[in-house]
């Protein structure tokens, strides 16, 4: 048994920290919020420059070989700074895709320039009435002429607006829910017959509503087994939960501490805040559950490699779970410790509990892993 | 980083798991299981099974008598015994005095004391809580003055655990009444219960047991050489010992145990939705727990492979309060869940032993009438050795600087 990070992993971490703290501080931050996409292409830039794209990938292909937990380091350091890039979209989901379902040609054709930050990548599968069951998929895939024809309806596709290539998720057989069936292609967002709307969510992001009129598809953007491809869906929806418990963490630690901050420096009945007895209590319970969010987010990453299907699926509902309630919690107190301040857009602290609203309702929200969790038996044997 | 146990780690669970199935007693693991307190020939018996293999004081270093084990064995043989379910070794001996001698006692006591607790030969029992002192400990009044080669103890102690099983407590005593600072002026006091001047009277509890006593001390006399360390930093002592162990304090295993065993039961016991088990509402709470008990296993681990590395570290760590916190509100939590499947059969009292249908009616099982006396009694966890709100002003003294 481990924790320790290494050396490379520490520097890592570092050396991103150290790029957002020069670079992503609040108001720049609410500069780039302001802009029609939503974030900077600058930083993203410098994202590619520091490795931060390329990390997840194998060495050969262009990539830095980095594992689950720097995946996790990167997520963290990330949401500490409330960052708007589409880092999740395209290298956790859309390079999850690459990395687990994509022929050799086409990793060579894109990973490269996705890690010099060239190419936008967006994940489209969630449609409207659907649960957050990844198999819970209407759109079809139809075989003809030798490539295959998508029709059907995607909605809040994560940075679907400025994504150069989607991933889209489709049907070839089955009905919605089972996990035969299905299929998923990496769709160029020029294609014929593909139109989209931009959306905004309510963590101030951007999203897209994507139509797919009779698109048609080569094989050669053909990702994983079509009619086979549950498992890589879900094993992509896995990673990119890993991914979101720990931008959790890191969004609960800059709310806390922004509340300690607070808490010792607003004055009122002639002292300051912190001084009050009920107030450190909440200030404490928050520290518990961050905490035990770090907790999860670390079982996580390493929950990735189990081999057991069930059992990783377990693990990452759990996690799931978990971090949803912490986050909405830590969010509460934060926010309540403020008083009205915490409440506004010119404040940080509003905006890490709009994040952790949208990393519960991400990928299923608490109560719908709490359910699977529980339909599956839960993590503890009875006998 | 990496969270699996490495090879020689699994081999020491399975080694500790096969021998607590082959060494424990049916009976004493039977009333283990029904939430019953251990009788004292069980403990003492069982104690010294675990003393004959070498196990009985698991965080002692081998110098003292103990295996020598690093945090992560200590971690997995507590929660081996806490799956099994079997005792713990004596606690107040192993896991408070010990240590506390271990660190700051001299040779003569350390001699003296601590190969009678490997071997459980004495009892100990801790005075630390008085009538006016409970969580504020340090205002504690029972005095200590020295005549001679005597310390001459008179006040109360209150809710000293097994006191009536006991032969020896650890007691604060204050020995320098005009200290500056309430502090400053205790003593650590190793005190024969058989001294003259003892009276020990129970307090029964709300469950209907006995396990905690009122401890009047009047006019004891204490040899001089009881005295642990500077009789007027004996403070020192009690902030080593109540944040030893800091992975003990979440008893993971006990919080698995319980919910293995709740499902089981539940897969027995109807509901309005048939069985329990089945029951979506049922399952989504138990589920919910059982979430949170792996994110504490975890924080559990974080903490006992940082205690690795600051191995010979005498300061508190605050993170035992956050363990302690989560840990018995876990528990609570489980209770809770247990008493409401247990519906009309959390009305009848409980027989003194696990083996016979409670109140003689035998609808109602053993683990249904027990579940209102453990709900009371597990409130306990939050309140002893440090309620959990003084758990959190620790922390917020010492994690957030409030």
């Amino acid at each position: 048994m481990e924790f320790e990070l290494s050396e490379e992993q520490r520097l890592l971490e570092a050396s991103l920290r150290r790029l957002l703290a020069d670079r992503y501080g609040f108001d720049r931050r609410k500069a780039h919020a302001r802009t029609p996409e939503g974030w900077s292409r600058e930083v993203w830039r410098a994202f590619a420059e520091l490795g931060v794209l390329a990390l997840p990938f194998a060495e050969e292909e262009g990539g830095l070989g980095g594992s689950a937990v720097e995946t996790m380091l990167v997520a963290q350091a990330l949401g500490e700074a409330l960052v708007l890039e589409p880092w999740l979209a395209t290298v956790v989901l859309g390079g999850g895709f690459l990395r687990h379902g994509a022929s050799a040609e086409l990793r060579a054709a894109i990973v490269p320039r996705l890690a010099a930050g060239e190419v936008l990548l967006a994940f489209a599968h969630t449609e409207r009435g659907a649960t957050a069951d990844p198999a819970d998929v209407v759109t079809t895939a139809r075989r003809e002429d030798g490539g295959w024809r998508l029709n059907g309806r995607k909605t809040l596709v994560l940075h679907g607006d400025v994504a150069d290539h989607l991933v889209v998720t489709a049907r070839v057989t089955g009905a919605p829910g089972e996990e035969r069936g299905l299929a998923a292609f990496l769709v160029p967002a020029t294609a014929s017959g593909l139109a989209r709307r931009t959306l905004r969510t309510n963590d101030g992001r951007r999203a897209a509503e994507i139509v797919l009129d009779d698109v048609a598809v080569a094989d050669d953007c053909v990702l994983g087994e079509p009619g086979e491809a549950f498992p890589l869906i879900e094993r992509v929806v896995q990673e990119a939960i890993a991914a979101l418990a720990a931008e959790a963490v890191g969004v609960m630690t800059l709310a806390h501490r922004l509340t300690i901050d607070y808490l010792k420096t607003r004055r009122q009945f002639g002292r300051p805040i912190g001084s009050f007895q009920v107030l450190q209590h909440r200030a404490t319970d928050m520290l518990i559950a961050i905490e035990e969010a770090r907790s999860m987010a670390i079982w996580a990453a390493m929950s990735l490699d189990e081999p057991d299907a069930a059992e990783r699926r377990r693990a990452l509902s759990a996690v799931k779970a978990l971090i949803g309630r912490r986050g909405r919690f830590v969010a509460e107190m934060a926010v309540q410790l403020h008083g009205g301040i915490g409440l506004t857009m010119d404040y940080a602290v509003g905006h890490c509990m709009a994040r952790l609203l949208a990393i519960d309702a991400l990928f299923g929200n608490a109560a719908h892993h709490l359910a699977r969790l529980a339909d599956g038996g839960g993590l503890i044997r009875a006998a | 980083m990496d969270l699996r146990l490495s090879e020689e780690e699994r081999r020491f669970r399975e080694e500790v798991c096969a021998f607590i199935d082959a060494a424990l007693d049916p009976a004493t693991r039977a009333r283990m299981e029904s939430g019953r307190l251990p009788t004292k020939e069980q403990w003492v018996a069982w104690h010294r099974t675990l003393a004959a293999r070498g196990w009985s004081v698991p965080d002692w270093p081998k110098e003292a008598g103990g295996p020598g084990w690093d945090p992560v064995r200590r971690y997995l043989f507590r929660e081996a015994l806490q799956a099994a379910p079997a005792p713990q070794p004596q606690q107040f001996g192993t896991q408070m005095v010990g240590p506390v001698l271990i660190a700051f006692g001299t040779e003569a006591q350390k001699r003296r004391f601590l190969p009678r607790i490997v071997t459980l030969e004495d009892w100990w029992c801790q005075g630390f809580s008085e009538p006016e002192a409970g969580s504020d400990l340090a205002s504690l009044r029972t005095t200590a003055r020295l005549e001679g080669e005597h310390w001459i103890v008179t006040g109360q102690k209150t809710w000293t655990t097994l006191a009536h099983w006991a032969d020896w407590m650890f007691a604060l005593v204050r020995t320098d009444p005009s200290a500056a600072k309430p502090q400053e002026g205790i003593g650590f006091l190793l005190i024969d219960m058989r001294s003259p001047g003892i009276t020990v009277r129970p307090i029964l509890t709300i469950d209907g047991e006995h396990e905690v006593n009122e401890v009047f001390l009047d006019e004891v006399r204490v040899p001089a050489e009881n005295m642990v360390g500077d009789p007027r930093r004996g403070w020192d002592c009690a902030k080593f010992l109540l944040s030893h162990e800091r992975a003990g304090q979440a008893r993971v295993g006990i919080a698995k145990e319980r919910i293995r065993r709740l499902k089981r039961i539940a897969a027995e016991t109807r509901s309005p939705r048939g069985r329990l088990i089945d029951d979506p509402s049922f399952r989504d709470r138990l589920a919910a727990i059982e979430v949170e008990v792996k994110a504490l296993e975890i924080t559990c681990l974080r903490v006992v492979a940082a205690e690795a590395t600051r191995a010979g570290d005498r300061a508190p760590d605050p993170a035992s309060s956050l363990l302690k916190i989560r840990g018995s509100e876990i528990l609570q939590a489980i209770a809770t869940l247990t008493l409401e499947a247990a519906g009309e059969g959390a009305l009848a009292a409980p027989e003194a032993e696990p083996d016979r249908p409670s109140n003689e009616v035998p609808s109602v099982p053993d683990w249904a009438a027990m579940s209102a006396p453990l709900w009371m009694n597990w409130r306990k966890f939050s309140i002893y050795g440090g309620t959990n709100e003084i758990q959190r002003n620790i922390m917020a003294k010492a994690f957030l600087g409030l």
